[in-house]
This record gives C-alpha cells, sequence and structure tokens, in this order.
C-alpha cells in the first residue's frame, strides 16, 4: 500500500517582482536573467511567513481534496527558509488549522518534495490514511539581495497535497552523495563565547557550474533508471516535472535524454526557483489547468543541496 | 590533439572558424557564458567517453578545459 494523490494546493505572496524591478539595486538586466535562468517574474513576500504561506496551500489542498481537515493524520512539511528553527513549519499549520495530528519538518532542499513523498510512504506502510505534505518558502529571507548571480533565481511560495492510502506512488529512486561546498546556506550563528570559527553569512551560497553539472546528471539518471525498471518508454509519459531550478538545467536535460522539451512541465518563468515547493506548485497548476487526467504517469524529478536528488513516478 | 577536437566542438556550437580558438582563448570573449562552458564540458564527456568531475576547477579559457580533460584522460 502507498498513497494517491487526492488534491493540491498552492500560495504565492501577492508582491510581484519583475526583473526590471531587480535592476533598480542590481547591477543585472531583463534580458541576461531570462537568457541565463528562465526567470521573467518571481512573487516575493512581503509579510507572509512561510508558515502563513504553508498555511494557504494546505487549506487549498484540503478543499481541493474533499476531505476534512481532521480526517487528516499525519502532516509533513519541508522548508529551508522558514522563520523558525522551531516549532517546525508544519507544527504551525497543524496550529492554524485546529487539529490534533501529529506533525513535523524534513529538510531536503530543493529535492524535498520527493522526500516527503518517499517518507510519507512509509507511514502509509504504517497503516495512516490521510496525509498532507506541503513545501514551503520564503528564499527572499536567505538571499543574499546584492549577490546577482543567486538573487536573481530564487522566488517564494508553497505548495501541498493530501496523500490517501492508495496504489499510485509506483516507484521511486533518492540518491544522496556529498558536496556541502557545491549548495551551502549557512545558519545563523548565535553569540556563543566559546566560538573560535569564522562565522559565515546565512545567505545561500553556489558554485553555479558545479550545480548545474550535477542537475543535469540527476535528472538524466534518474529518468533512464525509472523507466528502465519499470519498462516503459517516455511516451507512455504524460509529463515530466521537474524541480524549477533553472531553465536551462531542464532544456540540457531534454537535450541530453533526447525527450523533447514540450514534455517537461516549465513553469519557472513565473515563480523562479521556489526550492521545495517548486513540484507541488506545478502540480497543483496542472491540476487546476485539467491538464491531467486520472490514470496519467508523471515523472517528479527532484535535485539540490546536499547534494541529494530524488525522482518518483507516480500515477495521477 | 585534445585542444583539437575542443576547438572543433566549440567551433561547431558558436559557428566560428575552428583555427581561431587558442589554448588562451577566453571562453567569454567567444560569447560562451559559464553555464555554456558546462554545457561543452559535457559534449566532451560524450565526445571522449569518460565521466569529467569538476572538482572545484574554474572554467575561464579553453586551456583550462583542455586540461581538464587531458588530466582524466591519463
Amino acid at each position: 500500500m502507498s498513497f494517491s494523490v487526492l488534491g493540491t494546493g498552492m500560495y504565492v505572496p501577492a508582491n510581484v517582482v519583475t526583473n526590471h524591478d531587480l535592476t533598480k539595486f542590481l547591477d543585472t538586466n531583463d534580458e541576461w536573467i531570462q537568457q541565463r535562468v528562465g526567470v521573467v517574474t518571481r512573487y516575493i513576500s512581503e509579510t507572509e511567513t512561510a508558515a502563513d504561506m504553508a498555511y494557504e496551500a494546505a487549506k487549498a489542498a484540503i478543499e481541493n481534496s474533499g476531505i476534512s481537515a481532521n480526517q487528516i493524520d499525519l502532516i509533513l512539511a519541508a522548508s529551508i527558509s522558514g522563520e523558525r528553527v522551531s516549532p517546525a513549519i508544519a507544527c504551525e499549520v497543524q496550529e492554524l488549522l485546529g487539529i490534533s495530528c501529529i506533525a513535523f519538518d524534513i529538510n531536503a532542499a530543493c529535492s524535498a518534495f520527493v522526500f516527503l513523498l518517499e517518507t510519507a510512504a512509509g507511514f502509509f506502510a504504517r497503516g495512516y490514511r490521510n496525509i498532507l505534505v506541503i513545501g514551503a518558502e520564503r528564499m527572499s529571507r536567505i538571499l543574499d539581495w546584492q549577490d546577482r548571480n543567486t538573487s536573481v533565481i530564487f522566488g517564494d511560495g508553497a505548495g501541498a497535497a493530501v496523500l490517501t492510502a492508495g496504489k499510485n506512488y509506483l516507484d521511486s529512486t533518492v540518491t544522496v552523495r556529498g558536496g556541502h561546498d557545491v549548495i551551502n546556506i549557512p545558519n545563523f550563528m548565535g553569540n556563543s563565547p566559546f566560538f573560535k570559527g569564522v562565522p559565515e553569512a546565512p545567505y545561500v551560497q553556489m558554485n553555479g557550474q558545479e550545480t548545474f553539472k550535477f542537475a543535469v546528471n540527476a535528472i538524466s539518471q534518474d529518468i533512464k533508471h525509472l523507466l528502465q525498471k519499470n519498462n516503459l518508454e517516455m511516451d507512455q509519459i504524460k509529463y515530466i516535472v521537474p524541480h524549477q531550478a533553472n531553465k536551462r538545467i531542464i532544456d540540457m536535460a531534454s537535450m541530453k535524454l533526447k525527450i523533447p522539451a514540450e514534455k517537461f512541465y516549465v513553469n519557472i518563468q513565473k515563480y523562479g526557483n521556489t526550492s521545495a515547493a517548486s513540484i507541488p506548485i506545478a502540480l497543483d497548476e496542472m491540476n487546476r489547468q485539467g491538464l491531467l487526467q486520472r490514470g496519467d504517469l508523471l515523472l517528479l524529478t527532484a535535485f539540490g543541496g546536499g547534494l541529494a536528488h530524488a525522482s518518483c513516478l507516480l500515477r495521477w | 590533439m585534445v585542444l583539437e577536437k575542443v576547438a572543433k566542438i566549440i567551433a561547431e556550437r558558436i559557428d566560428c572558424d575552428a583555427s581561431t580558438i587558442q589554448n588562451e582563448t577566453k571562453f567569454e570573449e567567444l560569447g560562451i557564458d559559464s553555464l555554456e562552458v558546462i554545457e561543452l564540458l559535457m559534449s566532451m564527456e560524450e565526445e571522449f567517453g569518460t565521466e569529467i568531475e569538476l572538482e572545484g576547477t574554474k572554467l575561464t579559457t579553453v586551456a583550462d578545459l583542455v586540461q581538464l580533460i587531458k588530466s582524466k584522460l591519463q
């Protein structure tokens, strides 16, 4: 027994930031950002916390699922950019929903949504009935807004899904392989009088070239592996839903795998890279636009800090 | 030998004469951005049939790329 997706939801802050808006304080331009990353706009929070966004996405997913909040017996959330180390975002959402199930967060950076599904599958195997999974990020909190190489890429938002016991999580592959120097997001350093190191700036630091190469290889390996292992041809897959890290990564993977670009669902132009939220936001858009029919096969593929990558075969 | 192959792949990609691509040529001068350098490196992996890890190497000039490939071929 694994699960089936019952409903999806998403939320992004009201504030839209265009590439042109960024040129007011960064030495960059619209053409460079579009060509280099593929982002045109992103939503950047002014007041919403990651937990606020998680709650809104969760409410939308619950409404879409048709079950009531108190039928949920576990909330799993993922974030690397929440306001609080504790309580976990999942706990805040539980309180806001006014329900009494267990709730906790996991940290798997940009690969987190597939890690959430994989974790949920374990709980379904233990007999859980309905699980709410949420990826929520306020990436704008952890960016150096003077660094034009990273700040133009990311956006804020949350995506959620309600899962119910079923048989539609067909297969998965999860890999963790080191590389803390490739993507590094140092945490806040306190004021310990005993500390002898050099505190690092608590912002996203990324080696663009290494990340790019890792990401393209991760997508290519995972997709080939899942297709082969399940005796599937690419034309049996309705969509590949990749983590929206950079349009160039998706284009290169499409070229390397010789899979037409149309198979990849892409919305980075609108939202930027929303880390753990990117795949559930994409799923909710596809769901509400009527792009998915029951029985469609999807490949979700995620990669990021760890380094880690995780992909799964999901029947809608 | 490696330089010739690298120059040929770059020339095909940006549609120029391979003989204009020398060791000291900077990718930036060719209008190749840092992600395109990695795209090139990945085509080289297929061409040379070997995986080429960056391991922190910065690829600024054609020579940097040639050197990296040579080190993996040995």
